[in-house]
């Protein structure tokens, strides 16, 4: 809003009139607002408000019967009870695979950014790397990876953190590792990207000034790359809160996130005012904890 | 190596620093008294920034010692020496406002009462009212004032400052000066200041070091590096001289005689630096006079003829250049106390000087005149407009 404030006035605290603009000038940035603006319209704004009629339809219809539009709120509630346990889970997973994701993602940013010299470009392309093939077939990937017979499985019941009889795959672990390891070059890149601009100078700077290693780190560095960390972890967050793909192929029923329930209630079930507000729940937990998340982190300069 | 008696001195003992095969210090040595304004002046290159690193521990040394007082502080880790650093680009923190850049260091060393000692710092540097601004909201000369507070306040024993003006317009770049020296004054902290503006270095330091490919060319007061160079390279570094290539033929009384382009010249030998062999003699432009060459040279003075070839009028004096017959031009500057007319160009004179204002330097044999081209003063290095 700010921009198109700033458009059509001239600089602020000058006496003198701005010189006359040709007409049609100030219809220049809604004329340059209206494509993207359709699309979203068409392809975001109209599903979003279908679907959200949808969620409010008598739950006793049925595709074959149809739908009424009864104004149902219940379906809120109901979804909730029947469901409490995946919506959780997917925001105990996400959580949990943002934090390893930070874990791993923080020191490999770092490292690239201000460590790897000629080395940089290159290590940048292996992170983006695995975008090259299909969400798919990665995480299938990592199903034989995974497998009770593969190496991995072996390995950890050869030095015993598992036990003989124990698994991976169809573990909550499993779709916890699948969600860090199929998003990750979210929170990598834009962490990068704010780690890259770091001036080394400023580090010399807090260590001149009785800054140890870490505490220059915890003072400077962080808060600098704070932006990076937040755009990234939201990019990586939001994703995998609302994925399904991990726990469907990585995990068992006893592991679905609220995307599986989603997923069946559209597409097995059939039961489309369920889903819907299954949706709008999953959409209206991840805006809150979006928000406050923000707000906790005080960048304002994120998105 | 270490005594008791020079407390508080920064000495700095075959400190020798290499990069690969480039060595950009070798075998410095050199003290800095307590609480003395000191500077490494230097073109940029000559070693002075990395020796001011070393000192701050941002760059380990190849070889030698940094000592501090008795303690050798040479293996200390930059956050554990008593030494604060302005930087040349400032590095204030953009995330911090102007308060908490000043605290950073106090709030590392845990210290209590922060504010009053913040405030009063601010106040020194004259930033009242600006504690709650971010860096990017302040102008070059004010950031350069938050880097300096920010140094300052954790009363460093010794204080480095790394081209801290170089970013500063020239009138802005006086005034700091003036401060600086101020708050020196002030202090009393030891101020280890690197310049290549060599008018910067005498106005503001007790001690100067002109330094050249990493070593120290000369070091000692402003006054007498000015009046009495070691080196050509300080000579013609330090201000503007004019060197003629010439041979001294030893010491005659109390003088040394020099020959140059078939006439001989007397320098006290106390101004002679080699009193034989291949030298420079040199005189500032300042200390040549000129008179129409009919004039009679006034007693004891000495001179060679020529033509005025250039003149430049820069308001306090006229700088002129006098064509001689071997073809060299000398560098004349004239006052304009309005007791002389101005000389026009081609005019014949005759530019003579006191002995006692001449100097001797040790020449190499490929070398010939040296003299300065009039208005390229060093001054004019790094003048941003």
């Amino acid at each position: 809003m700010t921009l198109l404030a700033g458009v059509g006035a001239g600089p602020r605290g000058q006496a003198v009139p701005p010189p006359p603009r040709r007409p049609g000038r100030r219809w220049l940035p809604y004329l340059l607002l209206l494509p993207g603006a359709a699309w979203l319209i068409l392809f975001f704004a109209a599903p979003a408000v279908q679907l959200a009629a949808t969620s409010l339809y008598d739950p006793g219809g049925s595709l074959t019967t149809g739908y009424a539009m009864t104004w149902a709120f219940g379906n809120y509630p109901d979804a909730l009870r029947a469901y409490a346990d995946q919506l959780f889970r997917s925001f105990g997973y996400a959580g949990l695979a943002t934090l390893i994701g930070i874990v791993l993602g923080y020191p490999l940013a770092y490292a690239i950014a201000q460590k790897a010299g000629r080395w940089k470009n290159l290590l940048l392309v292996c992170v983006v790397a695995p975008m090259f093939t299909s969400f798919l077939v990665r995480t299938l990937a990592w199903k034989t990876i995974l497998s009770d017979n593969g190496w991995a499985v072996g390995f950890l019941r050869d030095i015993g953190v598992l036990a003989d009889d124990g698994r991976l795959l169809a573990t909550s672990t499993a779709v916890v590792l699948g969600l860090t390891y199929n998003f990750l070059p979210f929170l990598v890149l834009p962490l990068y990207a704010s780690l890259e601009r770091l001036d080394g100078r400023l580090l010399e700077a807090a260590s001149d000034l009785y800054a140890s290693p870490v505490r220059a780190f915890v003072k400077v560095t962080l808060p600098l790359s704070m932006p990076g960390l937040v755009a990234g972890t939201l990019l990586f967050f939001i994703p995998a809160a609302g994925d399904y793909i991990n726990a469907e192929l990585l995990g068992t029923p006893n592991t679905y996130m609220v995307g599986n329930v989603i997923d069946s209630a559209f597409l097995v079930r059939l039961d489309y005012p369920q889903g819907a507000a299954l949706s709008f729940l999953l959409m209206a937990v991840i805006l809150a904890i979006v928000l406050v998340y923000l707000r906790r982190a005080g960048t304002d300069e994120v998105v | 190596m270490a005594t008791t008696s020079d407390a508080g001195d920064l000495r700095l003992a075959g400190l020798t620093k290499r990069f690969g095969a480039f060595t950009a210090v070798d075998d410095l040595t050199l003290t800095v008294p307590r609480g003395s304004f000191f500077a490494l002046l230097g073109a940029s290159g000559c070693g002075k920034t990395t020796t001011l690193r070393m000192v701050a521990g941002l760059e380990e040394p190849t070889a030698g010692h940094v000592w501090l007082g008795d303690r050798d502080i040479t293996r200390l880790r930059p956050y554990q020496r008593p030494v604060n650093t302005v930087f040349q680009s400032y590095a204030l923190f953009p995330h911090l406002d102007v308060f908490e850049n000043v605290a950073f260091g106090l709030r590392r060393r845990k210290l209590r009462d922060i504010a009053p000692q913040v405030e009063r710092m601010l106040s020194l540097v004259r930033l009242d009212g600006f504690a709650r601004r971010r860096p990017a909201q302040l102008s070059g000369g004010q950031q350069q004032r938050v880097a300096l507070a920010r140094a300052l306040i954790n009363h460093p024993q010794v204080l480095l400052l790394d081209e801290p003006l170089g970013a500063l317009d020239l009138k802005l770049r006086r005034q700091m000066q003036i401060e600086l020296k101020r708050i020196q004054t002030d202090v009393g902290i030891t101020f280890v200041h690197v310049t290549h503006d060599q008018e910067e270095a005498m106005t503001m330091a007790d001690t100067v070091a002109v330094m050249n490919a990493g070593r120290i060319e000369q070091l000692g007061r402003p006054a007498d590096l000015y009046d009495y160079p070691a080196t050509a390279f300080v000579a013609t570094f330090l201000g503007q001289s004019n060197l003629l290539a010439g041979e001294a033929s030893g010491p005659s009384g109390g003088d040394v005689l020099v020959e140059a382009y078939g006439q001989r010249f007397a320098v006290p030998a106390g101004r002679a630096r080699s009193a034989r062999g291949r030298v420079f003699l040199g005189v500032r432009p300042e200390k040549l006079h000129l008179l129409p060459a009919a004039s009679p040279v006034p007693s004891g003075h000495q001179s060679v003829t020529g033509v005025v070839s250039d003149s430049s009028y820069v308001g306090v004096s006229t700088q002129y250049l006098v064509r001689t017959a071997w073809g060299t031009e000398l560098a004349v500057f004239a006052p304009n106390s309005g007791s002389e007319p101005p000389l026009a160009v081609g005019t014949q004179v005759c530019a003579h000087w006191s002995p006692a204002h001449a100097f001797v330097l040790e020449r190499s044999p490929e070398e010939g005149d040296r003299t300065a081209p009039v208005l390229d003063t060093p001054d004019a290095v790094g003048v941003v407009p």
